[in-house]
């Protein structure tokens, strides 16, 4: 039954390891600006959907 | 076609519509930023939100102090190998396109390396090649596109502020052990005896002792510092009875598990400070891209220009400017110091330092004050004195700006917090001295059971839930709060103060009526095209209301330096400007008024008045009941007569008022008052810092307004006697909490008193009280929110 401080050292360690991940994701400034990164990551795809966008409207002009 | 909006920013065209790639465009300015977004390949701009630019304005020589590499160093954050890092203010941005643009920047210039955006604080972080692209260079490109950067006084005389990240690092090691000591108590809850709990019990204890160490150390540290600040100055703040619980729950726990009496208490400790925590986290709700702290320095620019003495022009530091120095001030430029013009057409619009509403001519050898904005041609000036012992900059030295209003309040939690420590206290005693002689072997325990179940999380917790909740729903509203104590003051305020100029008054134009004869559309059309050429803030403003015509090149135009403008088209002569010279005697009177004449005879005058705001009659009668007003007005009495036409009742209203008087008249009211002081511009400032609670008016929100505990959207000023009501209202939720948290105390000081106390009663008892609390706050002061929504709706 002595397995159990083998168990309980290795949830304290997995415990440890994702409160060093917080604190490290603190310190990188992470949360500094919630808002920003919320908006950045839909932009990629808006951009290559305007480009088609524009190049069928060529197209078609051309056409 | 007059009813199309311009693509590039939503304003409607008008007749004088710039028609380009099949699009309309206000003005060549926002086709121009059409252009070289096309070019670029960033249409996507107007993909993401529709109309969402801004017009460039006219920057011209605006940045040459960015050529200085003393002042360039120090806006830098990073220069090195011919790359060079800066952040810049970015004041228009506001929506989606915005932030895509900016960060897209390496596709205007290929000397742009990157850029990152940082919405909240309006900020755009750029890193750029320096061989190919300087300081001033980007400024002007980021303005070309209608993104002109701020670059104030403050930025550059400020040490990069760091983040102060500490609350979110005790929150986080407070939930951290929580998490786990709750883990690791639960097997001793259900009181079972077994032979492998038995065995394994001591040491899940120490590992619970441990996990407790970092909150007791760490994370409750506030706590213990702010409650040693209180008892050294007499004072017993919420924070003492708080210090004092987690101080006994530790030593008691720590007690219990050494000589093996009990599982201790650590469950409820830093479950405790990780409750008290969380509420300190929901309270800072801070508005980053507002700031409350300005001074005149987050208004002045950092660079000048001078004259040298071989005639020559030099970009040096505004702090450089020294007494006898000649300096050049262009168009919508700020007058740094107080001086002496020289040479040139001044026309000064004081209103943000005086609150003057008028913008005066001034001529050569006049003497000008620092902060006034110059509208019209370059002026040439001589420095009287530096930029700080200027009479504007003196008044950041008064007294009342060095105060910390909300350290010198009495928050009603830290009101309630005295009375709550000597209950414990006097509890605790009796009930100690009670077993003392009943079973002297209990009498430790109830003592320090008391002291732990009394702990005041609730209580602590009212405050921080109810306030920052309003601080949230006023902030939805228009109405930013520099920190939840304002809303503590505001509750108790009875006296309003109002500036004039630019608080009751709109900035955004006069209201212009003419007076005088009709005229024929010819002469309306060639009113007009004259008008259009002619660079006077009158002018430009009667540009812009009258009614657009058809664009004619003029024949001839001349413009007479503090008289007036002449155009001539055809056989017909257009001329417009001060009485005297369009050849009239009326004219004498106080108001602003520029008169016109066609072919030499007198048409009539156009005067301007300034507009006041919408609801305010509403506003004021709704306050009249409750609060006593009184009008400051930098401003002449001109306006007396038409406000006392407004407001129909007994209302005290005081003009010409310096900024110092209003100061002085602040600090005289509030010996027998609580005073509010609305206002808007550096000539407030110290009225506003004066004040219990200073509210600054601001059209746009975004950009400069001076340091106070508030700061207001224009379009919600009507809105000002709700949200007073509803400050007050919190301050009943947060009384009725109170009530609450003791029932939960008296239950749990029963069990105390009596002896019986066991962890798992008080592991129960605190997040109960606590998250009752919490649930009962939110809800009531949204409910109050929501009836506030649905009144300003109707």
């Amino acid at each position: 039954m002595s397995v159990i401080y083998v168990l309980l050292s290795i949830s304290v360690c997995v415990a440890i390891v994702f409160f060093a991940a917080f604190i490290f994701t603190v310190r990188s400034g992470q949360y500094d600006d919630s808002y920003t990164p919320s908006v950045r990551m839909l932009f990629e795809d808006e951009l290559v959907d305007t480009t088609d966008k524009n190049n069928n409207q060529n197209k078609s002009q051309t056409e | 076609m007059s009813s199309s909006t311009c693509y590039h920013c939503g304003d409607p065209c008008g007749r004088t519509a710039v028609l380009f790639d099949e699009k309309n465009f206000c003005c060549n300015g926002c086709k121009t930023v059409y252009e070289i977004f096309h070019k670029s390949g960033l249409e996507g701009y107007y993909d993401l939100e529709s109309a969402a630019g801004a017009t460039p304005k006219e920057v011209a020589n605006k940045f040459d102090f960015l050529e200085n590499p003393e002042v360039a160093e120090k806006l830098l954050d990073f220069n090195e190998d011919g790359i060079q890092v800066v952040e810049f203010h970015i004041p228009h941005m506001h929506c989606s396109s915005c932030i895509w643009v900016l960060e897209n920047l390496n596709r205007l210039s290929s000397f742009i390396k990157s850029s990152q955006v940082d919405f909240p604080k309006r900020r755009a972080r750029i890193t750029f090649d320096s061989e190919g692209l300087n300081l001033k260079e980007l400024a002007i490109l980021l303005a070309k596109i209608g993104y002109e950067p701020s670059i104030v006084l403050e930025d550059y005389s400020q040490a990069k502020k760091k983040v102060d990240r500490n609350l979110i690092y005790k929150l986080g090691v407070a939930g951290f052990s929580f998490g786990n000591v709750m883990l690791l108590s639960f097997p001793e809850y259900f009181e079972v005896q077994e032979y492998w709990l038995d065995q394994y019990k001591t040491f899940f204890r120490w590992l619970m002792f441990s996990f407790s160490l970092p909150v007791v150390f760490y994370a409750s540290q506030d706590y213990f510092t702010s409650a040693f600040k209180g008892l050294r100055s007499k004072l017993l703040n919420i924070d003492v009875p708080i210090a004092l619980g987690i101080l006994t729950l530790f030593i008691r726990s720590t007690v219990d598990i050494v000589f093996d009496l009990g599982s201790g208490f650590f469950d409820s400790l830093t479950g405790l400070v990780f409750f008290l925590l969380v509420g300190r986290f929901f309270q800072q709700k801070t508005y980053a891209h507002l700031s409350f702290e300005r001074d005149y320095k987050s208004y002045f620019p950092i660079g000048v220009t001078r004259v040298t003495d071989s005639d020559g022009e030099e970009n040096i530091e505004i702090y450089r400017v020294k007494q006898g120095d000649r300096l050049l001030v262009r168009n919508q430029e700020i007058i740094p110091v107080d001086c002496i013009l020289i040479h040139g057409r001044a026309q000064i619009d004081y209103s943000f330092v005086t609150g003057e509403s008028e913008s005066v001519p001034k001529s050569s050898g006049d003497k000008l004050f620092a902060g006034g904005k110059q509208l019209g041609g370059v002026l040439e000036i001589e420095a009287i004195k530096s930029v700080s012992q200027s009479y504007l900059t003196q008044l950041w030295s008064n007294s009342a700006f060095a105060k910390n209003k909300a350290s010198e309040f009495q928050t009603l939690t830290d009101a309630i917090g005295k009375r709550f420590t000597i209950a414990v206290l006097t509890i605790a005693t009796i009930a100690t001295s009670y077993w003392l002689w009943q079973d002297p072997s209990k009498a430790l325990n109830v003592f320090t059971a008391v002291l732990i179940i009394a702990c005041p999380c609730a209580i602590a917790l009212a405050a921080p839930f109810t306030l920052g909740n309003l601080l949230r729903i006023f902030g939805r509203n228009g109405f930013y709060l520099k920190d939840t104590n304002t809303i503590e003051r505001l509750a108790k305020i009875d006296t309003v103060v109002f500036d004039k100029t630019g608080t009751l008054t709109s900035n955004s134009g006069n209201t212009i009526v003419y007076e005088g004869m009709e005229l024929t559309d010819d002469e309306a059309s060639l009113l007009k095209n004259t008008l259009r050429a002619s660079n006077h803030p009158l002018s430009r403003e009667l540009y812009g209301i009258l009614e657009s015509c058809q664009i004619k090149t003029l024949d001839e135009f001349s413009e007479h330096t503090g008289k007036g403008v002449k155009g001539k088209l055809g056989q017909h002569t257009m001329k417009v400007g001060s009485a005297n010279y369009v050849g009239t005697q009326e004219g004498t009177r106080t108001e602003t008024s520029v008169h016109i004449s066609a072919d030499e005879n007198y048409k009539g005058r156009f005067v301007f008045k300034s507009k006041y705001r919408e609801g305010l009659v509403t506003l004021f009668k709704g306050l009249m009941g409750n609060f006593s007003l009184v009008i400051l007005s930098g401003d002449n009495d001109g306006e007396r007569k038409k406000l006392e036409k407004m407001f129909p009742f007994q209302l005290p209203m005081f003009f010409d008022q310096k900024p110092e008087d209003k100061l002085k008249f602040i600090k005289k009211s509030q010996e027998h008052a609580n005073v509010l002081m609305v206002g808007d511009g550096l000539n407030d400032a110290g009225a506003l810092a004066q004040s219990n609670v200073g509210i600054a008016v601001s059209e746009n929100v975004n950009v400069f307004s001076p340091a106070c505990d508030a700061i207001l959207d224009a379009g919600k000023l009507t809105g000002l006697a709700r949200f007073l009501k509803l400050s007050q209202q919190s301050i009943g939720i947060i009384k009725l909490s109170f009530l609450l948290s003791l029932c939960y105390n008296v239950v749990g000081l029963y069990f105390a008193v009596t002896g019986q106390l066991k962890p798992v009663i008080a592991a129960i008892l605190m997040p109960l009280s606590s998250i009752s609390i919490v649930v009962f706050t939110t809800i009531a002061t949204n409910y109050i929110g929501s009836k506030f929504k649905t009144k300003t709706e109707t």
